[in-house]
């Protein structure tokens, strides 16, 4: 079973990689495609992880940079879950690939570039004020301290990330998880205006520039504070936080809401009184689920919720279905579609609906509007909703 | 072929803009600084011709906040040269700003004479006057604004340019060369180039500087007061959920018979 | 304060705009309080008749001459410039168009004089001039106030009603003449008219607007479902018409159309006054934008907060419903 580990890429290149640690492995690829077969959009790539690595070990790299193809790889961590080798594929490989793609394509799809662009100059993909990163702390409900006023050290600081602080149905999210961590007594803030984007997703997609500016400006504030740990609800920002910022100094523990709450779930318990009469189906992120393998706790806090009854999707835990948001997916579904290539998320959606659950859980904020999208894409919307973890323990909270 | 391109930094608007406590002027706090939309327009169609004809492409702009990432990003684009004019005061409006440029540029060695000149044809804060055709004047260059799209015959000495009128009609235009043309558009909106080649355009310096010269004095504006404006009408808001405001528009079109 | 109140008569394909009827309005109350003649300059070759609409100036100066028939600035600049050097208006009023822009790009240097620009509106207080312009896309009012000596306004257009500039009156006509050297460098070739569309916007009753909001081209086909619904169109911005989103037939605003439907829905459109200027007539306006502070909001009847996608996405669903 392929195991997350702590990278060390800021000097990596597609040029030097299978000269590099983390490189060298790929010679010993034996070709067999199980990566192919994994990937969602498989059949539809001309350039499988296989074929990529059987081109760059013949030096016929150029021909796979030279087209857009790889812009298809969601980096859902399906490939890199089932190589019988454990490659690094989509953590390290792929990311390089794509730089390459990025730096030799003559136009970059329009909304990718406008989600990379502003989250250089924003700190976020939406373009939106950076001063208004805070504003969903009106209406949480509960006192959320922003870490620069505090003027104290914290236990926990809570990286909120974008989706979460700009996008409404993030919000919701942001402020469930605020109230569920003052029920939980965490002495938590966050950065407020001052929190910028982790990078991941710009990493992913081949932005590694842009991830690098953003991972030392984020080093940079956070070393203004003193915290014990980090949290957040992103697992993209999970990931850069655990494997991708220590080369860079960064060496608190880091946690997602959801394995947090789920260590913390015999003192919650008591507190969760509220009937929700639901029947839940939970989807495993690629990210929290596939790459960290976090599969119990999210299952094991929405079986502590009174009224809640757990059904699975035929593809769970590590076979999970991609949301299609990764690796800049979630800024490319105009060039899918042009391209033919279906919607991942419909297809996960149709899963969800098979199961006659009402209820579709997540842990990552990217997925609850692409599913809602689905959802009503496929006319499913009037007896599906989609809800984060967070939400419905927030909802089983009786006060 | 040489091309030049002016560029400036305009206010920010998706930040909240703020009046100064003097009433007269922006808030510097919160403010920051992007540039001018049309000027990006104007580098986007620098860089085609530059691909199309081996022009080589200038860029310069004034001094202000913000406005080094954009001359690096032009250089990581592509363009050759990129240079800062130091010592024009932001604040002095468009009029001084050119004043300056028209005497700075013939000092700098190489960029003029050009066969080309482009800058964008308008700017949010060009109270006193749109930059392009007044440099173009100072510059004794004929002028051609709202420009968008340009092909260069370098033999004839000659361009022909697409100049937007209204109703989607375009006037067509033989310029000769040099000229200066002021670019509302282009046949492509602006290239991306990843920040890791923003970035070595960083550490490989590459600003030029050039400190301004002084031109003819011109007389600033004189703003008396700033504010928000006030609504001339207001609309009434409909709150409540996107379904409940759906419903409610639904309703207003019923009433008026539009449904 | 000596000196006449000019306004530059905009024309073009032998039409005198509407924002030339505004800018006359504008300018009879300045002349009014100044208490100096209003004079309309029209420049031009073979126009002499469009001077007759222009009744609500005092008198016409009309300037004929083949340079001034291709409608650039540089030939227009140098005309008004030797004329304004000569009899010293206090004040020259241009209607803000396509067709003037160029015009009032060169003019200020070659008169040397100052010039305001974004103008709404101008008033005499004690002989002199206080100047109301937007700034900034239309997010910041600012008050100018016009030092002594000959001043250049570009007016918006859209910031008072054009009625109020017309007139049945025929002003007299007093026909000057310039001197103009031949300048062949800047020489047009020809008008292209833009591709026919399937539809011509100015003509629909409905028309669902999309701006920068709409984020992505993909979601433009949820405003062809409201207008189509609603038996409209889609027309769009400049930022959309830029990107190729959509094609320049369809562009409301400064180089596009302007438009005056039954209904208009603008999703995602800041406001700004180059699009303002296309659609503030239409009867019903509803905007719908993220931002609460955004210019839109003064010009609609009704406004919503919120994503514009989703809110075109629920009223189409809305209207199918109602309608069955």
């Amino acid at each position: 079973m392929a195991t997350a580990t702590v990278l060390e890429i800021s000097d990596l290149t597609l040029d030097g990689l299978l000269a590099s640690p983390l490189g060298r492995p790929l010679l010993s690829c034996i070709q067999c495609g199980t990566c192919a077969g994994a990937c969602p959009h498989g059949e539809l790539m001309r350039y499988t992880p296989r074929r990529l690595i059987g081109m760059l070990r013949e030096g016929l790299i150029e021909e796979v940079i030279a087209g857009d193809d790889l812009l298809s790889c969601v980096n859902c961590y399906d490939c890199w879950a089932k190589c019988p080798r454990g490659l690094h594929l989509t953590d390290v490989l792929l990311p390089l690939v794509k730089e390459q793609v990025l730096l030799r394509l003559p136009e970059v799809p329009a909304e990718l570039q406008s989600a990379l662009s502003n989250t250089m100059r924003y700190g976020n993909p939406m373009g939106e004020s950076p001063r208004k990163r805070a504003a969903w702390v009106e209406g949480a409900g509960v006192p959320v301290p922003i870490l620069r006023d505090l003027g104290r050290p914290v236990d926990v600081l809570w990286i909120v990330e974008c989706y979460s602080a700009y996008y409404p149905r993030g919000r919701d999210n942001a402020r469930a998880t605020a109230r569920v961590l003052a029920a939980l007594g965490v002495d938590f803030a966050i950065l407020g205006t001052e929190e910028k984007c982790a990078g991941e997703c710009a990493r992913l997609a081949g932005e590694k520039g842009l991830f690098e500016t953003l991972r030392e400006q984020n080093m940079a504030t956070f070393g203004k504070y003193e915290y014990a740990s980090l949290l957040t609800s992103d697992p993209h920002a999970f990931d850069a936080f655990t494997y991708v910022y220590p080369s860079l100094g960064l060496d608190r523990p880091v946690d997602h809401t959801t394995p947090f709450l789920a260590a913390r779930l015999d003192a919650l318990r008591p507190r969760l009184t509220r009937e929700l009469g639901y029947r839940v189906t939970y989807h495993d992120s690629c990210v929290l689920g596939r790459h960290n393998h976090m599969h119990d706790e999210p299952r094991r806090i929405l079986e502590a919720l009174p009224g809640v009854s757990l059904v699975e999707m035929a593809h769970n835990r590590d076979n999970t279905i991609c949301c299609g948001g990764g690796g800049g997916g979630m800024w490319l579904d105009t060039h899918y579609k042009a391209r033919g290539l279906p919607r991942l998320s419909d297809r996960r959606v149709e899963e969800a609906a098979a199961t006659g659950a009402d209820v579709l859980a997540v842990s990552c904020p990217y997925e609850v509007p692409r599913f809602e999208d689905s959802l009503k894409v496929l006319g499913y919307d009037d007896r599906m909703v989609v809800r984060d973890v967070m939400e419905l323990v927030a909802e089983a909270l009786g006060e | 072929m040489k091309i030049l391109v002016l560029m400036k930094m305009v206010p920010d608007i998706v930040e909240e803009l703020e009046v100064a406590g003097d009433g007269t002027s922006l808030d510097q706090e919160y403010l920051r600084f992007i540039v001018n939309e049309r000027d990006d327009y104007a580098l986007e169609q620098a860089l085609l011709l530059k691909d199309r004809l081996q022009a080589a492409v200038i860029v310069v702009a004034p001094e202000a906040p913000e406005v080094d990432d954009v001359l690096h990003t032009a250089l990581a684009k592509g363009a050759d040269r990129v240079i800062r004019v130091s010592g024009i005061a932001a604040t002095a409006g468009t009029r001084s700003t050119v004043s300056a440029l028209a005497a700075t540029l013939p000092g700098i060695p190489g960029v003029l004479p050009a066969d080309l000149v482009l800058s964008g044809c308008q700017a949010i804060d060009d109270l006193d006057g749109f930059m392009a055709p007044l440099l173009a004047g100072a510059l004794d260059l004929p002028y051609l604004g709202l420009v968008s799209r340009i092909t260069v015959d370098p033999g004839a000495g000659t361009a022909v340019v697409a100049k937007e009128y209204s109703g989607g009609v375009m006037g067509r235009f033989e310029v000769a060369l040099p000229a200066f043309l002021g670019v509302q558009g282009c046949e492509k909106p602006p290239r991306y180039v990843p920040i890791a080649k923003v970035r070595a355009a960083m550490a490989s310096g590459g600003i030029e500087v050039v400190a301004a010269a002084s031109g003819p004095a011109t007389t600033p504006l004189e703003v008396t007061a700033m504010a928000k404006p006030e609504a001339t009408g207001h609309a009434e808001m409909l709150e409540g959920s996107v379904r409940d405001v759906a419903e409610k528009v639904a309703d207003i079109l019923a009433a008026r018979g539009l449904l | 304060m000596a000196g006449n109140v000019w306004v530059v008569a905009d024309h073009w394909k032998g039409t005198i705009s509407e924002a030339t009827y505004e800018v006359l309005a504008l300018g009879r109350s300045l002349a009014d309080s100044l208490g100096v003649r209003l004079e309309a300059v029209l420049l031009g070759h073979g126009v002499r008749g469009l001077t007759a609409s222009l009744g609500t100036a005092d008198s016409v100066l009309y300037v004929d001459h083949p340079a001034l028939a291709d409608a650039t600035g540089e030939q227009a600049s140098r005309a008004l410039a030797a004329l304004a050097s000569a009899r010293v208006p206090a004040a020259i009023l241009v209607p803000t168009t396509n067709v003037s822009w160029d015009l009032l790009g060169l003019l200020p240097g070659r008169l040397g004089v100052p010039l305001i620009s974004f103008c709404r509106d101008v008033e005499a207080i004690d002989g002199a001039l206080q100047v109301s312009c937007l700034l900034y896309g239309g997010k910041m009012a600012v008050t100018v106030a016009a030092g002594p000596g000959p001043v250049v306004l570009a007016v918006l257009p859209g910031t008072r009603s054009p009625d109020s500039g017309r007139s049945a009156a025929v002003p007299a006509v007093e026909e000057t003449s310039v001197d103009l050297a031949d300048d062949s460098r800047l020489r047009l070739l020809e008008f292209e008219e833009p591709e026919a569309g399937d539809v011509d916007i100015t003509k629909q009753d409905v028309l669902v607007a999309v701006g920068r909001g709409i984020t992505v081209e993909a979601n433009i086909e949820v405003a062809e479902e409201l207008a189509s619904a609603l038996g409209g169109a889609v027309c769009g911005s400049r930022p959309v018409i830029d990107q190729g989103w959509l094609p320049l037939v369809r562009q409301v605003g400064k180089s596009g159309v302007t438009v005056k439907p039954r209904l208009y829905v603008a999703a995602g459109i800041s406001g700004a006054p180059e699009h303002v200027e296309g659609m503030k007539d239409s009867e019903v306006i509803i905007a719908v934008n993220t931002d609460a502070g955004a210019p839109i909001f003064s010009v609609a009847h009704y406004g919503i907060v919120d994503d514009a996608t989703d809110v075109l996405e629920a009223l189409a669903e809305a209207v199918r419903k109602r309608k069955g």
